[in-house]
């Protein structure tokens, strides 16, 4: 929630020529695109195709081989370890299993972060965690523990958390994994709902065809073969325009069977 | 947007124009840094009305709008009307939705009657003897069918399991071993001196070693290191649903996951006990020789003569029973293990506990019996 946006206007991310593996395998490589801010920007492909593995260098998980990733035009690959700290505190993630702390509750899930990095009291801290829990219509839940919870609204608690430190980038790991395809949508207008207040960036790894057609402003198609990007731009456009079979088979959900 | 090092501060100044307060917002508002104090801000001043104006704000998040949110507390307790017309609209909308969050309540019941609690207790008590119970008899059932079928058994994963909890175990059973025998030697000679007769530290290192503490330790060992290994990986594959892929199959988890840890730890706890007998009776040798100064031969040939082949067995027959208990143990707390990283770490527990406990308890059975039979 950062308004009114500074000038100049930066990226919010900018992936420049990237190259991620692990014990000389290459992964991924040349992978270069940009994310303005607010946007919602989808990176979307198979299984196996290394989505995951960009959204784990994205967030710091893992260190890339080669290439840099630069927030608000700051080097996040290059930055000394406490500026990387920092930086890291400025992103929200969504955990594909939601990673609750399964021995806090709700509220507690959600001021642990806030007693650690702000100098809120403790009432301050209680009146944000109600208006997270609210924002993604869990009010009243601040006393529930997450085995108390379903599927769907543990998710929801996730998404509270990762909004807690006021985020610029919110990262999501597969939202859909696990949800009935009601909860799912409903999560998907959540997760325009706070784009709309908060402004925020939202980066959505996903194969989630009905949330990428339905939400997302942009994607980067990532393919096993290619390790790497092999389409960008508005879904929509992609699916009717692409001269790529792998992506328009992919996109209007046929699957690539042997004829 | 990250936070720069040199961000500029939030700024809040007030002036008072009539009865009312004008407050003036400006700077950066970021929740991880201090905001200015709105309780300094009103001072002792008492205004009938509060007017919020932004000037050159920058950027902003909650910081700003729990500032806000103080304000409008303050408002209603002094009665003050507050003017936030001048707000961006997305601010209003994001104060009334703080204002709309608080004090909402979704009753969650976690009250306990003390009846219910002693009556689930009770109840609880009976399902876990009954789980107990099934679980020995599937494991006796499981031992029929590898004696009638051995061809069907998991030899490879009990080989595994053999390296795993046997030949990993070797270095600390045996540094163990060997500290207890020196311990056991130590102590002995400073009551064995007295009397000079310190060539017995051998028949009572020998004895101690063989009949009591090498099985005894290796057990313990063995309930903490491999028992806790059990549980954590059985638990983790209920947990992660695995065992009711085999249910579903129709493969029954005991013979495939429980039989060869059991057999493995079994086969394993005796050899392993009889290694720690060993370097026990070597950290006696040690003491005695250093200490004591009785020859080595000396101390070889005596505690001979103090150690039979029916101590040897004794503690054979005891470590035999304690890799069984252990594998139980482990095995049984990691299939009654809750779904979650809290109940695969309760299972953990419970498994090195029950092992001790049982231990300990099989222990005190053996000394009676073997007395009684007077071996």
């Amino acid at each position: 929630m950062t308004q009114p946006s500074p000038s100049p206007i930066q990226p919010a991310i900018a992936v420049d020529d990237l190259e991620c593996g692990y014990e000389g395998r290459v992964l991924l490589q040349h992978v270069t695109f940009t994310v303005q801010p607010g946007e919602l920007f989808f990176v979307i492909g198979g299984s196996g195709c290394g989505k995951s593995t960009l959204l784990k260098h994205m967030i710091g998980l893992q260190r890339p081989t080669a290439g840099t990733i630069r927030y608000f035009g700051e080097s996040f690959t290059h930055a000394a370890p406490t500026r990387r700290r920092e930086l890291l505190r400025t992103f929200g993630v969504l955990y594909q299993n939601s990673a609750l702390w399964s021995s806090l509750t709700l509220r507690e899930n959600i001021t642990l972060p806030l007693e650690e990095y702000t100098p809120l009291s403790k009432s301050e801290r209680n009146e944000l965690a109600a208006l997270r829990l609210a924002q993604v219509s869990l009010s009243g839940y601040e006393d529930y523990y997450p085995s108390e919870i379903s599927g769907g609204m543990k998710k929801r608690a996730a998404l509270a958390r990762a909004l807690a430190l006021d985020p610029a980038i919110v990262f999501f790991d597969e939202p859909s994994a696990g949800l009935d395809p009601i909860t799912s949508r409903k999560l998907d207008e959540l997760v325009l709902q706070i784009r709309a207040t908060l402004g925020t960036t939202m980066i959505i790894v996903s194969h989630e065809l009905d949330s990428i057609f339905s939400i997302a402003d942009r994607v980067i198609m990532l393919e096993r073969e290619a390790k790497g990007i092999i389409a960008e731009g508005n879904p929509r456009d992609l699916a009717q325009n692409s001269a790529d079979p792998r992506v328009t088979e992919f996109l209007h959900r046929r699957a690539m069977l042997p004829v | 947007m990250p936070a720069s090092p040199d961000i500029a501060k939030a700024r809040a100044t007030a002036r008072t124009e009539g009865d009312a307060l004008l407050v003036e917002l400006g700077g950066v508002w970021q929740i991880t840094q201090d905001r200015p104090s709105w309780i300094k801000l009103v001072d002792k001043t008492a205004p009938t009305r509060v007017k919020i104006t932004l000037a050159e704000l920058e950027n902003w998040d909650s910081s700003l709008l729990l500032f806000l949110f103080e304000v409008q507390k303050w408002c209603v307790t002094a009665k003050a009307a507050l003017d936030a017309s001048e707000l961006p609209p997305k601010l209003r909308e994001l104060l009334g939705q703080i204002t709309a969050a608080q004090g909402k309540d979704v009753p969650v019941d976690r009250s306990e009657n003390l009846f219910a609690v002693i009556g689930l207790a009770v109840f609880d008590t009976w399902a876990k003897v009954k789980q107990i119970s099934h679980f020995v008899g599937e494991c006796t059932l499981a031992s029929i069918r590898l004696a009638k079928n051995p061809a069907r058994f998991r030899w490879r994963d009990c080989v595994n399991e053999m390296q795993q909890c046997g030949a990993m175990a070797l270095p600390i059973v045996g540094l163990i071993g060997l500290l207890i025998g020196l311990t056991l030697a130590y102590t002995a000679a400073v009551l064995l001196r007295e009397f000079g007769a310190d060539l017995y530290v051998a028949n009572f290192v020998g004895l101690v070693m063989v009949r009591e503490m090498g099985p005894m330790m290796t057990g313990i060992i063995l309930a903490g290191r491999t028992g806790a290994a059990f549980a954590a990986t059985l638990g983790n594959m209920k947990a992660g649903e695995e065992l009711d892929a085999f249910e579903t199959f129709g493969i029954r988890s005991i013979d495939f996951l429980v039989l060869p840890r059991l057999v493995a730890i079994t086969l394993m706890t005796p050899l392993l006990a009889l290694y720690a007998n060993m370097l026990g009776i070597v950290g006696g040798l040690l003491v005695a020789a250093g200490l004591l100064s009785i020859p080595p031969t000396a101390y070889w040939i005596q505690m001979q003569a103090a150690v039979d082949l029916s101590d040897l067995v004794s503690g054979v027959i005891k470590s035999i029973t304690f890799g069984g208990i252990i594998g139980l143990s482990g095995c049984l707390r990691g299939l009654q293990a809750e779904r979650s990283a809290i109940g695969v770490g309760r299972a953990t527990t419970s498994a090195v506990v029950t092992a001790i406990l049982l231990l300990i308890v099989a222990d005190a059975i053996y000394a009676v019996l073997f007395n009684m039979l007077g071996i």
